[in-house]
This record gives structure tokens, C-alpha cells and sequence, in this order.
């Protein structure tokens, strides 16, 4: 279905859904189900990054619940390196919308709490939580408490505990959303040097074409309800990525490619 | 005294009263600042206190009815006198018993139970309406009946106790519950924790101000609850002192100074909640 991939085969973490259906109860009896994907395939390579975008409500984010084993497709398989994700999976870090920090624990108590529900006794987690504040770059957060820091912080705290059993994969819901312009730009550079470092495979969902073209190495277009892949556009520039190295041409191409499949994708519904 | 109840958080240093004018002014030792801070901290509840005090005092002159309400001077009096003596002291001791076992029985029930109505809703359909039921008939009209029961006594006070602890804590610990944001549970479930988990670092966590809350209407119940069921059948406590003043020896002075320990165990009781409260929640 893809072509050859820049990233090689062996590298774990490669995400394959084939003909995904998801539908919801009708609000009301008798009412059709809310069909949000159908017909949804996608394969994504160890260690890519793949952007998610399309118009609204199209079914990006329960995508991503499906691949996070938080909810069971109707029909189709979805696997990680060739077995199936049917409930969630320590291969797997999901960092939602918003951060979802628990407000009664510290910075620190909050990134390390994937490993105390794992198991991970202290002085492993101590050890863990010293990388991880590091990568993210919170170290002098650690003793704070979610309110009292700025959204971009607790972002970065989300981030920071997906991460913390090492996943294969992450996947990312419009995570820099409620962020400036700037600083989404930054955070999005920063996720890229993590990636480096980690080459963990990402599938990150937005509504942002500059966003997309600048992390991903494909985007994925999706239709509107039911979604499914409408078009894909390779980003083939080079890594690692920089603002000023990212080739205008080759943007100002994607984002019209971009834009003409989401209007298409829409005229057609 | 009641202004005791309310938990008053302790205020920062800058917007605390300065000490009145009458006060000596406070030296630059720093000691002596501590000191004026405290001043500063305590004097509106001094103030207050003074003032009822003075407030009674007047009724009761006023009044001219010292049997009716005897002076507070008096039955201050009659308060130490009466543990001097060993009178009130197993009195105390039993409410003091009745209280903690009753509360800890109908606090533990109320918890258990309001997790289960938080999270069932056929449950919650099957038991509200008898919970609902028990909770709108007088304890006062059953404590006679759960006397008879269980004999007249420690055991009867204890489940009369128990029964009022049990609803409001019962209640809080429902909404508590339910009122935990779903979207932390499902980052638990995302994170593969285990219900035990789910209970223990997520739903209880989120829903402790609530279930704190609970617990301070049940803890003030509490004594109550014992206080009816001494009165309704019991040979000792607090509930019993009272009677026994009021209809036996003609003591009234006493009986307000039973009254006074009452009321100081419901404030201890009180206080002891909101203290493990500002421990377990007083950190957000």
C-alpha cells in the first residue's frame, strides 16, 4: 500500500491498521450508529513520523484511541511489529489533547507515575525520572505542582511521562494545541531532537499544515466522517529538521498539496 | 463558640489585623514579633469569646433565673470541680469510645457503600431509596428500638452511631466519585493500572475533598449520635450525665458542664478531621 520508506524495516515500532471500522451507539434508538473510521489502513515504519490531518471530527482522535488499545475497532486489525494492540501496551505512549496531569502529585510524582503503576521500584524510578526530566528539560520543575506551572510546562510534563517506559511508539494528540505559534514551533523542533535521540515512531494528530510539514515524513490526509486515508504527501526533507533549513519551495508545495486533498476530501462528502 | 467550627486556613503574615492600639508595641527582638504575630492570629477568636462569655453572663443577670441558666462563671466552675472529682471523667471516656468506634463502623460503611452506589447504577437504584428511607426517620425515634435490639448500652450507642456517621459519609463519597474526571481514568487505563490502582491513585486521590467533606458533617454527628443513644437506654456517658443532672440532681450548673464536654469532644473531634485533611489535601 506505501512505498519504500525511508526509515529501515527492522527498526521496532512499526504501527500497521488494516480496515479499521469504528462506529458509536446512536444517541437515540432507532437513530444509524455514528460511524467514525471506516475502511481506515495505514503503515506506518519503525522510527517515521507520520501527521494525521483533516477536517473536524473526521476521526483522528479515535484513531488514535484504537491504536492505543483504549478502544476496540468493530472490524479491522491493528498491530505493533506484527502483533495485535488490543488493550493498552507498555510499547505505546499516548500524550493526549490536554496534559491530564494528576493536580495532587508533583511534576516529578507525575512523570514517574507510568513506572510506580508498573512496578518499578524507587530507586529505579529515581534514576528514570533524572533522564527524564533532563530530556524535557524540567529538571528545576520537579517539585512543582501542575498549577503552578504554565501549559507549555505541563505539556512538556505529559510528554516527559509518555515516554517514561520507553514505548516504541508515541502517539500524540494535537499536543501543542492550546500553545502559541511560537512556542508550538519550538516544542515541535524539541520533539523532533527527542525523536532523534529516541527514534520511537510517531503518529502525531493536528489541524496544523505548517505543523505537519514540519515534523512529519508523510502526512496522512483523512476524509470526513467515516474517516479512512484520503491522501498521503511525503515531506522529503532532509533530517534533522530546522525551521531554517526547511526548504520554502518544498512547504509552500506540500501545504498546497496538503490543501488541495482536504478540499477535495471535503467536496467529495 | 461555634466560630470555632469553621476552619479558619491560617492567614499569611501581611494581611493579618495589627494588634489593637491598647496592646504594648512590639519590640524589634524577634521573638517578641512572633509573639505579636500570634497576638494577631488569636485575638478575633479571643475577642469572640469574651463576648459570649460576657453575652451569657448578662442573659443570665438579666434574666435573674440562675437555675435556668446559671452563669457561666459557675458552671465553670462546676467543669473543673465535676473532672476534679472523677465525676465527668467516665462519662467522657465512654461517649469518647461510643463516638470513635461508632464513627469509625458508619464511616467505613458510608465509604464502602458510596463507592459502590458511585459506580453502579443499578446498585444505586436498588439501595438509594432505603438509604433515603433510613436517613429521613429520626434517629431519635429509632434509637429506642435499636436499644432494645442490641441491650442498652456500649454496643446499641455504637450502631445508633454508626447509623448517622453512615449517610453523609455515604453521600459525599458518591458524589466524590462520581465527580472524578473521566479523562484521568482513562489515562490510567492507558497506562494499563490494575482497578486496585485506579481506586488507589486516581478515584480516591480526586475524590478525597469531597469525601473529607463527609467526614466533618460525620464526625460532628458522631457525637450526637452517641448522645441519643445514651440518653434513649445507657447506664454511663456523657448523654447520661446529662439526664442524670437535669431529672436526678437537680444540678444544672453541672449539666451545662456536661453540656461544655459535649461540646468540646464534637469541636476535638472536629478539629482531628480537618487537621488529617489539611494533611492528605492541603497540599494541592
Amino acid at each position: 500500500m506505501t512505498g519504500p520508506l525511508p526509515a529501515p524495516s527492522t527498526r521496532p515500532g512499526r504501527l500497521v491498521a488494516d480496515d479499521i471500522r469504528v462506529a458509536f451507539r446512536p444517541p437515540s434508538r432507532g437513530a444509524p450508529p455514528t460511524v467514525a473510521l471506516d475502511g481506515l489502513s495505514l503503515d506506518v515504519a519503525g522510527g517515521e513520523i507520520v501527521a494525521l490531518i483533516g477536517p473536524n471530527g473526521c476521526g483522528k482522535s479515535t484513531f488514535l484511541r484504537v491504536a492505543a488499545g483504549l478502544l476496540a475497532p468493530e472490524r479491522g486489525r491493528i498491530t505493533l511489529d506484527n502483533r495485535p494492540i488490543a488493550a493498552p501496551d507498555d510499547r505505546i505512549g499516548l500524550v493526549f489533547q490536554e496534559p491530564r496531569l494528576l493536580p495532587w502529585r508533583s511534576v516529578a510524582q507525575n512523570i514517574t507515575y507510568p513506572l510506580e503503576l508498573a512496578g518499578w521500584s524507587a530507586d529505579r524510578r529515581a534514576t528514570r525520572l533524572a533522564e527524564l526530566l533532563h530530556a524535557v528539560g524540567l529538571e528545576a520543575a520537579a517539585g512543582l505542582r501542575p498549577v503552578q506551572m504554565s501549559g507549555g510546562m505541563r505539556q512538556r510534563a505529559a510528554i516527559a511521562r509518555a515516554l517514561a517506559l520507553s514505548p516504541d511508539v508515541m502517539l500524540l494528540d494535537e499536543p501543542f494545541s492550546s500553545l502559541d505559534a511560537l512556542t508550538r514551533e519550538r516544542f515541535n523542533l524539541e520533539l523532533l531532537r527527542l525523536q532523534e535521540r529516541t527514534g520511537t515512531t510517531i503518529v502525531i494528530v493536528t489541524h496544523s499544515i505548517p505543523e505537519a510539514i514540519l515534523v512529519a515524513d508523510r502526512v496522512i490526509v483523512m476524509t470526513p466522517r467515516p474517516g479512512r486515508v484520503a491522501a498521503e504527501v511525503r515531506i522529503d526533507a532532509p533530517r534533522p529538521r530546522s525551521v531554517e533549513l526547511l526548504d520554502e519551495a518544498l512547504v509552500s508545495r506540500a501545504a498546497a498539496e496538503i490543501r488541495a486533498h482536504l478540499e477535495l476530501s471535503e467536496n467529495v462528502a | 463558640m461555634s466560630r470555632d467550627l469553621t476552619s479558619t486556613p491560617d492567614r499569611p503574615p501581611t494581611t493579618v489585623v495589627p494588634p489593637r492600639p491598647a496592646d504594648p508595641v512590639p519590640s524589634p527582638i524577634e521573638g517578641s514579633r512572633a509573639f505579636g504575630r500570634t497576638v494577631a492570629v488569636l485575638w478575633p477568636g479571643v475577642v469572640a469569646f469574651v463576648a459570649f462569655v460576657a453575652g451569657w453572663k448578662l442573659v443570665a443577670v438579666i434574666a435573674g433565673l440562675g437555675f435556668i441558666l446559671p452563669p457561666p462563671e459557675e458552671v465553670g466552675a462546676r467543669f473543673i470541680a465535676a473532672w476534679a472529682d472523677g465525676t465527668m471523667e467516665p462519662h467522657a471516656w465512654t461517649t469518647i469510645v461510643e463516638v470513635f468506634l461508632g464513627f469509625a463502623a458508619g464511616a467505613g460503611a458510608g465509604l464502602a457503600v458510596g463507592y459502590v452506589i458511585a459506580r453502579s447504577h443499578l446498585v444505586e437504584r436498588l439501595v438509594s431509596p432505603y438509604l433515603v428511607a433510613a436517613q429521613a426517620v429520626p434517629i431519635l425515634a429509632l434509637a429506642p428500638l435499636l436499644a432494645l435490639w442490641f441491650g442498652p448500652g456500649l454496643l446499641a450507642n455504637v450502631v445508633i452511631c454508626g447509623l448517622i456517621v453512615f449517610f453523609p459519609v455515604a453521600i459525599a463519597t458518591m458524589v466524590g466519585i462520581r465527580s472524578v474526571d473521566r479523562r484521568l481514568i482513562e489515562l490510567g487505563r492507558s497506562l494499563r493500572a490494575s482497578r486496585r490502582q485506579v481506586l488507589v491513585t486516581l478515584e480516591i486521590p480526586a475524590a478525597l475533598p469531597s469525601i473529607m467533606g463527609g467526614l466533618r458533617v460525620g464526625v460532628t454527628l458522631a457525637v450526637v449520635g452517641a448522645i441519643v443513644g445514651e440518653w434513649a437506654g445507657a447506664d454511663r456517658g456523657l448523654g447520661v450525665l446529662v439526664n442524670l443532672a437535669r431529672a436526678s440532681l437537680f444540678d444544672y450548673p453541672l449539666m451545662f458542664a456536661t453540656l461544655v464536654t459535649i461540646a468540646l469532644l464534637g469541636i476535638a473531634c472536629y478539629s482531628l478531621v480537618v487537621l488529617a485533611e489539611r494533611r492528605l489535601v492541603g497540599l494541592r
